[in-house]
C-alpha cells in the first residue's frame, strides 16, 4: 500500500469519525443550504423564466440540481484555518511531513460524505411534498454530474486556498471570503440560471470561475444539453491557474508565519 | 551523528509589531497612520547541544525561549544568524528534518479533541510512514511507559489534563524523533502528574538517546531532568552550564537554616551572616561561602541548636532576583 493511499485512508477515516460526532451540526448546515430551493419558489411564481425560454420542468430540475451541487461544494477552509492559526493549532500540523491543506481537504470530503443522508432526506421531503419535481437522471448524466461536482468542489477549494493564505498577512482574512460570496452567489447560478442573465452579464460571468462551480454541474445533473468538454476544460484551466499561485502564496506566507498563539 | 545535533550561532529574531494608543483617537490614528516598532525577541544567541543531552531552557516570560524553540523547529524564520538542527536548516522544513523532531507545547494539543487518541495516532503513524504492526508495538510500549491504557480509547475531551498531556507525549514520540522540543510540558499538571511526566522523559532519554530541550517554569522539572541549563533574558544568553554553576555564580552565599532550643532576638544573630528569616525557634541566615565552616562552628558554639541545614538558596529565587536587578538596571540606563 502506497504512503499516499494509507495517509488518505487514515485521514478520511478519522475525519469521517469526527464529522459523525458533529452530525447534528451538519444536519443544520445541510438545512441552511436551501437557498436554491427558495429561489425555485421565487422563480416558479414569476414569468421571468418562461421569458428566458425555460420551461417549469427545466427550472425545477435546475434548482434541485443546484441544491445538490451546493450541498457538496461547500468550502469552509478559511474559517477553520483562520481559527487554527489564531489559536495555535496550526503549528503542530506544520511540524509534520504533510501539508496541513491535505488534512483540511480530507475534512471537507468527510463532511460531504456525512451530509449524504441529510441531503437524501431533504430530497425525499421535496419529493413527497411535490412528487412532480423529482426526476431520475440518466446514468451518464449522473456520472458526469458527480464528476463535475467533484471538479467544482476542487476549484472552489483552490480558490479559497488563495484567500486562506492571506491569513499569513492578515489575521482576519475570512472577511475577504465574505466579500467573495457576493460574486459567487450572483455569478455562479445559485440565484438564477445563467441562461436568464442578460447576454453581456452572462459573458462576463463565464469569464470568471463562478459559473463552473454551480451552473455547469447543475445543468449536467439536470440533463441539459451543453458543451461538457468546455465545462471540464474551464474548470481544469482555472485549477491550473490557481494551483501555482496558491503554492507560491503558501510558501511566501509560511515565511511570514509567526506561530501566534503557540 | 558526529558533533552537535543543534548548533545555533548569532541566532536572532526581530518581530515588527504595530502599536495602538487606547481610546477613539488612538483607534483613528491606528487606522490612518499605523505605527510599527521592531522588537528584538532573540538577540544573537549561540550554543550547541550534543546528541542525547537534556538541556533546560530557562528565563522569565517574554525572554525569548518560545521564539527560540519556534526557530529551532522551523516554525518561524530567524532574522539573523545560523542554525542547524539534526543536519538541516529548520526553516526549510524538509520532510527528512520534520521526521527527526517533535515539539510538545503544554498549552496546545495536536490530538483531535472529540476523538479517542488512537484515531489521531493512526493518522500520525500513516503520515510518518510507520508500518501498522510497528506502530502498534510503539503505541503499546509508550502507553506502558506512560501508564496509559483504556484512556487511549476515550475521546480526548473526556480525559484529565494529566492524561491528555501523556497522550500528547505519546503522539509526539510515535515517530521516535531524535530531538524533542518541550515547551512547558507539565503546565497545569498536579504534583503527581508532573513527577510521572518527568520520570517518563528521563526514562525515554535513557532508552532512546534522544536529545531534549525543555522549557519550564517549574524548577522541579529542570532540577530533576537537566544537567545543563541555558538561561536567557531579554533575548540574550546569560548562562550556559550546569544548575550548580549557575547557583554558584548567582549566589556567593549559602543558606543556613537553624532550629534553636531557645528563643533569641534578631540582634543575637548579628555577625553570623545576613538574617533572611526569623520566626520563633526557626532562623534562616545567608552566609558567604568562604566563611561557611567558621560561621557554622560559631553558631553551634553560641546557640543550643536542635537542627541545622546548609543548602543553596532556591534557584528560582536567585534567578528572579537576578532578573529584577537587571531589569531595574536596564530601566535606569534608559
Amino acid at each position: 500500500m502506497s504512503w499516499a493511499w494509507r495517509v488518505a485512508r487514515a485521514l478520511l477515516g478519522s475525519q469521517y469519525a469526527l464529522m459523525l460526532e458533529y452530525r447534528a451540526e451538519i444536519a443544520l448546515w445541510a438545512l441552511s443550504g436551501v437557498l436554491p430551493l427558495i429561489m425555485l419558489g421565487v422563480w416558479s411564481g414569476s414569468g421571468a423564466a418562461a421569458a428566458a425560454g425555460l420551461s417549469p420542468q427545466q427550472l425545477s430540475h435546475y434548482f434541485l440540481a443546484a441544491f445538490v451541487v451546493r450541498q457538496f461544494t461547500v468550502v469552509w477552509l478559511i474559517q477553520v484555518f483562520e481559527d487554527d492559526a489564531l489559536q495555535g493549532r496550526l503549528s503542530p500540523f506544520l511540524l509534520q511531513p504533510l501539508s496541513p491543506l491535505w488534512r483540511y481537504l480530507a475534512a471537507h470530503f468527510s463532511e460531504q460524505a456525512s451530509r449524504i443522508p441529510f441531503v437524501a432526506v431533504m430530497l425525499l421531503v421535496v419529493g413527497l411534498a411535490a412528487p412532480g419535481l423529482l426526476w431520475l437522471p440518466s446514468a451518464g448524466a449522473l456520472l458526469l454530474g458527480i464528476l463535475a461536482i467533484l471538479a467544482a468542489f476542487l476549484l472552489r477549494f483552490l480558490l479559497q486556498v488563495l484567500v486562506t493564505t492571506l491569513c499569513f498577512w492578515s489575521e482576519r482574512a475570512a472577511a475577504l471570503d465574505r466579500l467573495l460570496m457576493i460574486p459567487y452567489l450572483f455569478l455562479s447560478g445559485i440565484v438564477a440560471p445563467l441562461d436568464t442573465f442578460p447576454p453581456g452579464v452572462r459573458r462576463l460571468a463565464l469569464a470568471t470561475p463562478f459559473p463552473w462551480m454551480v451552473d455547469f454541474p447543475a445543468r449536467l445533473l439536470a440533463g441539459e444539453p451543453l458543451n461538457v468538454a468546455l465545462g471540464f476544460g474551464a474548470i481544469a484551466a482555472w485549477c491550473l491557474l490557481l494551483l501555482p499561485i496558491g503554492h507560491w502564496l503558501w510558501r511566501a506566507g509560511l515565511r511570514r508565519y509567526s506561530a501566534m498563539g503557540a | 551523528m558526529a558533533g552537535p545535533i543543534i548548533r545555533a550561532s548569532g541566532l536572532s529574531k526581530t518581530y515588527r509589531i504595530s502599536e495602538k494608543q487606547p481610546g477613539l483617537a488612538g483607534t483613528i490614528q491606528h487606522l490612518l497612520r499605523r505605527r510599527h516598532r521592531d522588537v528584538l525577541a532573540v538577540d544573537g544567541i549561540s550554543f550547541t547541544i550534543e546528541p542525547g543531552e537534556i538541556v533546560g531552557f530557562l528565563g522569565p516570560n517574554g525572554a525569548g525561549k518560545t521564539t527560540t524553540l519556534k526557530m529551532l523547529t522551523g516554525l518561524i524564520h530567524p532574522s539573523g544568524g545560523e542554525l542547524e538542527v539534526a543536519g538541516h536548516q529548520p526553516f526549510r522544513r524538509q520532510a527528512r528534518f520534520l521526521r527527526q523532531i517533535t515539539l510538545v507545547m503544554g498549552n496546545r494539543q495536536q490530538l483531535i479533541w472529540d476523538l479517542p487518541a488512537l484515531d489521531s495516532l493512526r493518522v500520525n503513524a500513516a503520515v510518518y510512514g510507520i508500518a501498522e504492526a510497528e506502530a502498534q508495538r510503539r503505541i503499546g510500549q509508550l502507553a506502558e511507559m506512560l501508564e496509559l491504557g483504556q484512556e487511549l480509547r476515550r475521546p480526548m475531551r473526556k480525559l484529565s489534563l494529566g492524561q491528555r498531556m501523556k497522550a500528547e507525549l505519546l503522539a509526539a514520540l510515535l515517530h521516535e524523533p531524535a530531538v524533542l522540543f518541550l515547551d512547558e510540558p507539565t503546565l497545569g499538571l498536579d504534583v503527581n502528574a508532573q513527577a510521572r511526566v518527568r520520570d517518563f522523559l528521563a526514562d525515554y532519554n535513557r532508552r532512546t538517546g534522544a536529545t531534549v530541550l525543555l522549557t519550564s517554569h517549574y524548577m522541579g522539572d529542570i532540577t530533576a531532568l537537566c544537567p545543563r541549563v541555558l538561561l536567557i533574558h531579554q533575548g540574550q544568553l546569560f548562562h550556559d552550564g550546569s544548575l550548580a554553576d549557575l547557583t554558584q555564580r548567582l549566589a556567593p552565599c549559602r543558606q543556613v537554616r537553624l532550629e534553636l532550643a531557645d528563643l533569641h532576638p534578631p540582634e543575637a544573630f548579628a555577625g553570623f551572616g545576613q538574617l533572611e528569616a526569623h520566626q520563633g525557634h526557626l532562623v534562616r541566615l545567608l552566609v558567604p561561602r568562604a566563611q561557611l565552616a567558621q560561621q557554622v562552628a560559631a553558631l553551634l558554639e553560641r546557640f543550643a541548636v536542635v537542627d541545622l541545614e546548609v543548602s543553596d538558596p532556591p534557584v528560582e529565587e536567585l534567578i528572579g532576583g537576578l532578573f529584577r536587578q537587571r531589569d531595574s538596571n536596564s530601566e535606569a540606563s534608559q
